[in-house]
């Protein structure tokens, strides 16, 4: 479905978790809703400002009954310092929604399900277990955290298990989520996060003979396979991690 | 209400916006964002005879209201574009620019041919890729070279022939003269401005290829200034592009001559501004009792 763009109205804005929000909006266009593992590009500065580029965020949360969509993000740079000082009642702009997502139906029926997340990684996967669970499903997820976990209260009454680790060992194990994660219980795995806990995770899948989905970050201009300037090299040629992702075969992407 | 349209190489163009090539996909990305029926055209991504993966490493960087970009003629190849993407284009309402890159002449010549057995209703020759060795700025930079790679690509379609010209050339007039005496019916520019950004924290240049190409706002005066030039050298039309981002901005293109313009970079801003900006220019003309755009073209040189 191509994506679409409006202007759309800000219902809440909170902090999270330091440096973590989330914004909430009133996604008018029902016709265009979006599904786990999508992405808009948000916008709340004029075009003559700065930065040029629209950013892209995952879909956190989308409630079809009342067109809310929600944004976790983490502000890190100038489009998310700009995004993270709207308020109530402003307007910003969105297209989208963007990319494959994951495709959860399919996802459920594949038997036992393990959702993998690293930091503000675990943002689209809300929404992924949310479907998982409208599907049948009760996947176990593992969390990896730098030092303070956020959001997980929320993915809790929708998993089966919740399984929490943190590199400064402040909560759940000490260490990296790999550490505590055994692909080998599973039959799908479905992972957001660093890329090198991606790779990791992964790694892990491949020797276990477990089929892992990553969803890729890369920098985007158009996000919707216009460009080309988020091309990834994948075993079936070059794909745009908008268009065509961000949701991939670990095989495909991350092949040696 | 105003009237947008253009008459350009004997078609006419619903409005004086095209969408640029390299910034509009294949335009069936954008069918859903506003209506594409008001567009001057679509240029398709800039493609090569054969297909390309495009370049390695970072592709994209913002700068102070611009981008630089490294996409590398990323494309599917001619034959694929001609039996895949390019019925979709026919569908989607509004004139094909076919921008064509290339490599060697004879891979332009054969692109050229290929295009021209095609309903596209125009080509719009790039020989200003700056992102490409064999790209087409070795054609874009001398006028001598241009002129036989335009006039052995004239020879080789009956197609109305846009040539897209690069800021890099080394003397505008001339160039934009030397590709018209070799058979260009109208000539587009300019391309991205040749540019550099380095990483402080790798103490690398960013793009692997260490130049890339700049656009946005960032370069319309340049631009505007290459346009004025073009227009001066030649008497075929000229599309006027380089940062356009307004109805305003258009309008200093169309007075200093352009026939018609490109807006690129404006697109990853907002999706539907091709559309805004046609909007724009019309309310420009209401406001301004101005009732056809051929009562303001040109009007700043006289």
């Amino acid at each position: 479905m191509p994506a679409t763009a409006c202007e759309v109205r800000v219902l809440a804005h909170s902090a999270a978790a330091p440096g973590i929000r989330l914004l909430t909006v009133a996604w008018p266009r029902a016709d265009k809703a979006p599904h786990a593992g999508q992405f808009f590009m948000l916008r709340c500065w004029p075009d003559t400002a700065a930065p040029l580029l629209s950013r892209p965020i995952s879909v956190h949360r989308w409630d079809e009954s009342t067109g809310a969509l929600e944004f976790l993000y983490e502000v890190r740079g100038q489009g998310t310092r700009l995004l993270s000082a709207l308020e109530p009642g402003d307007l910003l702009l969105l297209t989208g929604p963007s990319g494959n997502g994951f495709d959860a139906a399919a996802a459920a029926a594949a038997g036992k399900v393990a959702v993998v997340g690293g930091g503000i990684g675990t943002a689209p996967l809300y929404q992924l277990v949310r479907e998982l669970a409208a599907a049948g499903c009760r996947p176990d997820l593992y969390a990896g955290f730098r030092d303070e976990p956020y959001g997980l209260e929320k993915f809790s009454p929708l998993c089966r298990r919740v399984h929490l680790a943190t590199d400064s060992g402040r909560a759940g194990y000490h260490g990296l989520v790999t550490g505590i994660f055994h692909p080998e219980e599973y039959d799908l795995v479905l992972c957001c996060g660093p890329e090198p806990m991606m790779k990791a995770v992964a790694a892990q899948c491949e020797a276990a003979g477990v089929k892992c989905l990553v969803s890729l970050e890369k920098k985007m201009a158009c996000g919707v396979g216009a460009c080309l300037g988020c091309t990834c090299h994948t075993t079936g040629g070059a794909k745009s991690v908008c268009r065509h992702g961000p949701v991939f075969d670990a095989k495909e992407v991350f092949g040696r | 209400m105003s009237d947008l349209h253009v008459d350009f190489l004997g078609k006419r163009l619903a409005g004086p916006v095209i969408a640029a090539s390299g910034t509009f996909g294949y335009g069936e990305e954008y069918a859903d964002m506003f209506d594409l029926k008001v567009l001057g055209g679509v240029c398709s991504k800039g493609l090569t005879l054969h297909g390309k993966y495009g370049n390695e490493g970072e592709r994209l960087y913002e700068t102070s209201a611009g981008l630089i970009n490294s996409i590398g003629l990323q494309n599917p190849g001619v034959a694929h574009f001609i039996d895949e993407e390019l019925p979709r284009m026919l569908a989607l309402g509004t004139a094909v620019f076919a921008n064509l890159g290339g490599g060697s002449i004879e891979d332009y010549e054969q692109g050229a041919a290929l295009l021209d057995a095609t309903a596209v209703d125009f080509i719009e020759l790039n020989i200003s890729c700056p992102n490409v060795k064999q790209g087409g700025i070795a054609y874009g930079i001398r006028a001598d070279s241009a002129k036989e790679v335009v006039s052995r690509v004239r020879a080789a379609t009956k197609k109305p022939l846009v040539v897209k010209l690069s800021p890099q050339a080394e003397d505008i007039p001339r160039m934009a003269a030397a590709c018209v005496e070799a058979g260009a019916d109208a000539l587009s520019l300019v391309n991205t401005f040749q540019a550099c950004a380095i990483d402080l924290e790798r103490r690398r240049p960013v793009f692997n290829n260490i130049f890339a190409g700049l656009s946005g706002p960032a370069v319309k005066p340049i631009a505007l200034r290459m346009v004025w030039q073009a227009v001066g050298a030649v008497d075929v039309p000229v599309i006027g592009l380089g940062g356009i981002t307004s109805g305003l901005d258009a309008l200093e293109f169309i007075m200093a001559g352009a026939a018609a313009v490109q807006v690129g970079t404006a697109n990853f801003m907002d999706p539907r501004a091709c559309g805004r900006i046609t909007a724009e220019i019309g309310r420009w003309m209401d406001r301004h009792g101005v009732k056809d755009l051929s009562e303001i073209r040109g009007c700043a040189r006289m």
